[in-house]
C-alpha cells in the first residue's frame, strides 16, 4: 500500500504538512488571468514557479498554458526585480503582443519587497506599454492563504480597471469563482436563457476548452475583454459565487464603483442553483423561463428516481472551501452523509458553514480548515466512508481504502471530461448525480454475490 | 540592470519557399535569441547556451529546486522535506513514475508550509520541529531537506538545523541548497550531487566485486533501471547503486565500492561522478540507454573497460565479458529488429521534432528515429551546452533547426514550417503538439512505458507508431487542406 505509513492514531502536528490539500497562490492568479481575452499571465519570480504552474494547469486542462516569467536570478534577488519586470513587460508586448499582461508575484518577489504598482506605473510612464494595452497585477505571496486566495486576488485585480461613468449599462457582473471552462459556459447559457445580459469574469471558456484547430494560438478567442472589465463599473449589480473565490472582487467593485453586490454559494446542486437563478431574476427584473424550470424538474426527478441509493451513504470530501460548501449542501439534500471534510485553504468561516449545513445530522462531522490529506486519511481509517469526492490527489486513499472515488475539483490529472461537461446549474447537478450513482452502483455490482447480483437496479 | 534585462527588437523569420503553399504565420523571434537558434547549413555554427532566459520569455525551463528535486526524488527510503511555502512541495508530490522495488516514502509530500510569520521571524524552529515529528514517525534511512527561494532570502541556517537534527536522531539529515533563483536546473543537479556526496563513502564495501558499477543518471521511470541492471547482470557485472533510480540510502553509502560509474543524462549526476573520480578514484563512462547503437555501444564500452582493467575477473569459464556482451546484444537485436521493421514500414519518411530537457537524449533520439526511417528536423533542449549543440548539428541533416531554451511560439512556428509528424517533448509541449494536429511522444518524466534499452527502443517505436499513425490527424484543418483534392491535384 502506497500510504502504508498513515497510522490510525491521530497525533497533533504543528510544524508540518503531509500530503497537502492546497497549493500556493500564484497558480490561482495564473488561472484567473487566462480568463481575460488576449491576456498573458506573468509570474514575477524564479522560472521554476512559472514552469510548475504551467505544468499543473496543462495537466488539468489539457491545453497549452502560456505564461511569462521574470526569470529571477541571484542578482535580481539581491537588488530587486524592477529591472526584470520592466524588461519583461517590454519584451512581452514586443514579441507576444497580448492585449494585457496580468502580473502576479511569488514568495520571492514579495519577500524582496518589489512594489508592483510602482513598477507598473513606471512602465506605463516610460512608454513600454503600448497605447490601448494594459498591465494589471495582484500580490500573491505564497506563504499566505492558498491557490484559492491567489485566484481571488487576481479577480480583484481585474476590477481595478473598472470605471464608474455614472450611467448604468443594465448588465450584471457574474463572478463564477474557480470553476471549469464548461461551468463558465453553462453560467452564460443560463443567463442567456433568462435574458439577463452579464459580464462573466474571469471567463476561461473558449480559452481552455478550445477545439483542435491545427493552429497554436497564444491567445484563443475566449475570455472577458478589457472593455467589458472597464464597463463592469457601470453594471447594475454583481453576483459573486463563492465567498473565498469571488467576494473580494465584488466588494471592491461595490466600494470603488458603487455596484451593489450579493455573495452567493457556487451554483453546485439544487438549492445553490435555485438561489443563483433567483438572484439573477431579481437583480435583472426578469422571469425564469420554462426551459430552466424544466431542467430543474429533471434534476429533482432524477433525485427521486435514485434516492434509495443515496440514503445515508457516508462521504469524505476534500478540496476548496467554496466547492465543498456547495457540495455539502447538495449531498445533504439528497440524503447522503458528508462525514469528513478537509480543505487546505485557511478561513474559519468554512468550519462554521459546514457545521450549519450538517447541524441536523445525527453524527459528529469532522471538518478542518488548513488540514491535509494525511489527516483526511486518518479520519477515514477511523470511520470508513462509502464515497470519496475530491481532486486526483485522493486516488491514493481511494485505492488503499478501496473507496469509490468521484474526481471533482482541481486538479484532475488522470481523467478527462471536466473541461467539457459542467457540474454547475441543474444540468451540472444531473451530471454529478449520474457520476455518484454510477460509482455507488458499480460498487454494488462488484460486491454483490452472484446470487444477489441483479440485472435491474 | 541585470544581465537578463536587455533591450530587444523583433525580427521576422521568413519561411522557406517549399512550404509557401501552406498558410504559415511568420514567427517573431527575440533578437537576443537569434544566437540560440541555428539552421544547419546556413552559416558557420555558433550558439550561445547555458544563458539565463530573457525576462518576459515564455520559457519552458524550470528552477534550481526543480533540478534537485527530480534528481533526489527516486531515493525511496529517504525522507524528502521541502522547507518553504506549500507550492514547492505540492507541485513535486508523486510527480513521476520513478518506481521502487521496496519502500515508497518518496511518493509522499512533506512541507513546512511556511507562513507569513515564519517569513518574518525565520523558519528554523519550524523546520527542526518538522524533522522531530517526521523522523521518529517514518524512520527513514536519511532525510533530505530542500531549501526554496524564500529560505535563501530569510537566511535560515539550513545546515545548522540539519546537523542538530542529525545528532538528535542518529540519521544523516542532509541540506540541499536548492534556492530556486540561483539558476536553472543545472545548478539544482549540482546541489543534489553535493547532497548525495555526503552519503557516499560511509558504508561497508567489503563484499563488493571489482566487476561492479553504479547506474547513474537514470531514474527508473517505468522500471528502466531494472532493464539496464538485467543487462549488466547478464554481463556478469554487479550493480551497487542506482543513482538514483530505485535508489536507497545504504546503496549510496556503498557507492564508492563500485569499480566504475556509468553516467547517463547530460547534467544530472555527472557532477557526482566527477567528485567520486576525484575523491575515490572511480572512473566514469558516459552512456546512453536510448536507441540501438547507443545502448549497444554503452554496453560494449562497459565490457571493454572491465576487460582492460580487470582482465582476470572479466574472463570466466564461459568466455570473456566482451563475448558475453556480444551475445547479449545479438540476442536482443534478433528479437528486436524484425518487430522494428514492421513498424518502420509505416513510419518511413515521416518527420520528427525533438525538444527535451537534456541534450544527451536529443542525440540518442536523432539516431533512434533513423531506425524508424524518420528524420529529425527540429532538435533542441532546455539546458544543452554549445558543445552539445555543435555535436548535434554534426549528426543532423542540413536544414535541421537546432534550438536552445525555446518558447511555445518558436516551437509552433518551427513545427508548422517543417510540417512534422511527431513531437517528442515533455508535459508542457504535449498540448501544443496536439493543437497543431501533430503526434506526440512523452520522453520526459511522465512517460508511462520504458523507453530505455533494446526493449525500450521497441516500446518507443510502438509509441511513435501509435501517435503518428492515428487516424485523428486527418481531421486536423491544416491537414484537411493539404489532403484536399485541390492541393493534391487528384481532382484533375
Amino acid at each position: 500500500m502506497l500510504l502504508r505509513h498513515t497510522p490510525k492514531e491521530i497525533t497533533e502536528r504543528s510544524a508540518l504538512v503531509i500530503n497537502p490539500a492546497k497549493t500556493c497562490q500564484p497558480i490561482g492568479a495564473m488561472y484567473a488571468a487566462l480568463g481575460i481575452h488576449g491576456c498573458l499571465p506573468h509570474s514575477h519570480g524564479s522560472q521554476g514557479c512559472c514552469a510548475y504552474h504551467r505544468s499543473a494547469l496543462t495537466k488539468h486542462y489539457k491545453e497549452p498554458i502560456n505564461a511569462a516569467t521574470s526569470s529571477f536570478t541571484e542578482g535580481a534577488s539581491v537588488f530587486g526585480g524592477q529591472a526584470n519586470l520592466l524588461q519583461a513587460i517590454e519584451n512581452i508586448f514586443t514579441v507576444y503582443e497580448p492585449e494585457v499582461i496580468a502580473v502576479h508575484t511569488t514568495c520571492l518577489s514579495e519577500t524582496i519587497g518589489d512594489d508592483i504598482k510602482q513598477i507598473r506605473d513606471k512602465a506605463e510612464k516610460s512608454g513600454v506599454v503600448p497605447n490601448g494595452k494594459h498591465v494589471i497585477f495582484c500580490n500573491t505571496p505564497s506563504y499566505i492563504g492558498s491557490h484559492v486566495t491567489g485566484f481571488s486576488n487576481m479577480v480583484k485585480g481585474m476590477t481595478e480597471v473598472a470605471t464608474n461613468t455614472g450611467k448604468k449599462n443594465g448588465k450584471v457582473n457574474v463572478i463564477p469563482g474557480w470553476v471549469e471552462p464548461a461551468d463558465m459556459e453553462e453560467i452564460k447559457r443560463l443567463a442567456a436563457l433568462m435574458n439577463v445580459p452579464i459580464t462573466l469574469f474571469p471567463d476561461t471558456s473558449g480559452v481552455l476548452n478550445g477545439p483542435l484547430s491545427g493552429e497554436f494560438k497564444m491567445f484563443p478567442e475566449g475570455g472577458v475583454t478589457m472593455k467589458e472589465l472597464r464597463e463592469s463599473g457601470d453594471a447594475i449589480g454583481t453576483l459573486a459565487l463563492g465567498e473565498w473565490c469571488s467576494a473580494d472582487a465584488a466588494r471592491s467593485l461595490d466600494t470603488r464603483c458603487k455596484v451593489p453586490c450579493k455573495v452567493l454559494d457556487m451554483a453546485f446542486g439544487l438549492k445553490a442553483t435555485d438561489r443563483f437563478i433567483d438572484a439573477l431574476r431579481i437583480i435583472a427584473g426578469t422571469s425564469v423561463p420554462e426551459e430552466i424550470n424544466r431542467e430543474r424538474g429533471q434534476l429533482v426527478d432524477m433525485i427521486s428516481d435514485a434516492h434509495q441509493y443515496f440514503y445515508q451513504k457516508k462521504v469524505a470530501l476534500f478540496g476548496d472551501p467554496d466547492q465543498l460548501i456547495a457540495m455539502t449542501e447538495f449531498l445533504v439534500s439528497i440524503d447522503m452523509w458528508p462525514t469528513h471534510l478537509v480543505t487546505g485553504t485557511p478561513g474559519k468561516k468554512f468550519e462554521k458553514r459546514i457545521s450549519e449545513l450538517t447541524a441536523h445530522l445525527p453524527y459528529e462531522v469532522n471538518v478542518k480548515t488548513g488540514g491535509d490529506m494525511f489527516l483526511l486519511h486518518q479520519w477515514i481509517k477511523n470511520s470508513p466512508v462509502d464515497l470519496l469526492i475530491g481532486n486526483t490527489y485522493g486516488k491514493h486513499i481511494a485505492r488503499d481504502e478501496d473507496i469509490p472515488f468521484l474526481r471533482w475539483g482541481f486538479p484532475i490529472l488522470d481523467r478527462m471530461g471536466h473541461q467539457y461537461f459542467p457540474t454547475v446549474g441543474y444540468k451540472g447537478g444531473l451530471r454529478l448525480l449520474e457520476k455518484i450513482l454510477g460509482l455507488l452502483l458499480d460498487r454494488k455490482d462488484r460486491d454483490d454475490s452472484e446470487i444477489q447480483f441483479e440485472l435491474t437496479l | 540592470m541585470t544581465e537578463t534585462a536587455k533591450a530587444i527588437t523583433p525580427e521576422i523569420i521568413a519561411c522557406p519557399e517549399e512550404s509557401a503553399a501552406l498558410p504559415i504565420e511568420h514567427a517573431a523571434i527575440f533578437e537576443e535569441r537569434k544566437d540560440q537558434i541555428h539552421r544547419i547549413g546556413e552559416g558557420a555554427f555558433s550558439m550561445a547556451c547555458n544563458r539565463d532566459s530573457l525576462a518576459g520569455a515564455v520559457s519552458q525551463r524550470a528552477c534550481v529546486f526543480c533540478g534537485s528535486r527530480v534528481v533526489l526524488y527516486p531515493i525511496a527510503d529517504a525522507l524528502h522535506l521541502v522547507h518553504g511555502p506549500i507550492g514547492c512541495a505540492a507541485y513535486t508530490w508523486d510527480i513521476r513514475g520513478s518506481l521502487s522495488s521496496g519502500p515508497e516514502l518518496h511518493r509522499l509530500s512533506f512541507s513546512t508550509d511556511l507562513q507569513e510569520l515564519d517569513v518574518v521571524f525565520g523558519g528554523e524552529k519550524k523546520l527542526a520541529k518538522a524533522l522531530d515529528e517526521l523522523i521518529p514517525r517514518y524512520e527513514p534511512k536519511a532525510a533530505f531537506v530542500y531549501s526554496t527561494c524564500i529560505v535563501g532570502l530569510i537566511g535560515d541556517d539550513l545546515a545548522a538545523v540539519c546537523k542538530a537534527a542529525s545528532q538528535r536522531h542518529g540519521i544523516p539529515v542532509i541540506p540541499v541548497q536548492s534556492e530556486g533563483f540561483k539558476g536553472n536546473k543545472r545548478e539544482g543537479y549540482l546541489a543534489a550531487c553535493k547532497a548525495m556526496r555526503t552519503l557516499v563513502g560511509t558504508g561497508d564495501i567489503s563484499d563488493i566485486s571489482k566487476l561492479s558499477v553504479n547506474i547513474m543518471g537514470d531514474f527508473n521511470l517505468a522500471g528502466e533501471t531494472w532493464i539496464i541492471k538485467d543487462y549488466l547482470t547478464r554481463m556478469g557485472i554487479q550493480t551497487v547503486a542506482g543513482i538514483t533510480g530505485d535508489g536507497r540510502v545504504d546503496d549510496l553509502r556503498r557507492a564508492h565500492g563500485a569499480g566504475l560509474n556509468i553516467v547517463q543524462c547530460s547534467g544530472s549526476t555527472q557532477d557526482l561522478a566527477k567528485m567520486m573520480r576525484d575523491d575515490f578514484g572511480i572512473p566514469f563512462l558516459r552512456v546512453s540507454w536510448i536507441g540501438i547503437e547507443d545502448v549497444a555501444e554503452s554496453l560494449y564500452a562497459i565490457a571493454e573497460h572491465f576487460e582492460l582493467t580487470q582482465p582476470e575477473l572479466a574472463t570466466g569459464p564461459d568466455g570473456g565479458i566482451v563475448e558475453r556482451t556480444a551475445a547479449l546484444v545479438r540476442d536482443e537485436l534478433a528479437a528486436l529488429m524484425p518487430q522494428l521493421k514492421e513498424l518502420r514500414r509505416d513510419l518511413e519518411g515521416k518527420r520528427a521534432a525533438v525538444y527535451v530537457g537534456g541534450s544527451f537524449k536529443a542525440f540518442s533520439l536523432v539516431k533512434a528515429f533513423r531506425h524508424l526511417g524518420m528524420e529529425v528536423v527540429i532538435v533542441g533542449s532546455q539546458t544543452g551546452t554549445e558543445e552539445d549543440y555543435r555535436e548535434l548539428a554534426a549528426i543532423c541533416a542540413p536544414g535541421t533547426i537546432v534550438v536552445d531554451d525555446a518558447n511555445p511560439l518558436e516551437l509552433s512556428a518551427f513545427i508548422k514550417e517543417k510540417d512534422v509528424d511527431i513531437f517528442v517533448g515533455g508535459v508542457k509541449e504535449r498540448p501544443i503538439a496536439f493543437k497543431l494536429g501533430v503526434g506526440f511522444c512523452d520522453h520526459n518524466h511522465e512517460r508511462k512505458i520504458a523507453l530505455e534499452g533494446f526493449v525500450g527502443m521497441l516500446n518507443f517505436a510502438k509509441e511513435v507508431h501509435a501517435s503518428v499513425m492515428s487516424p485523428i490527424w486527418q481531421f486536423v484543418p491544416r491537414r484537411e487542406l493539404r489532403n484536399s483534392p485541390v492541393n493534391t491535384g487528384e481532382e484533375a
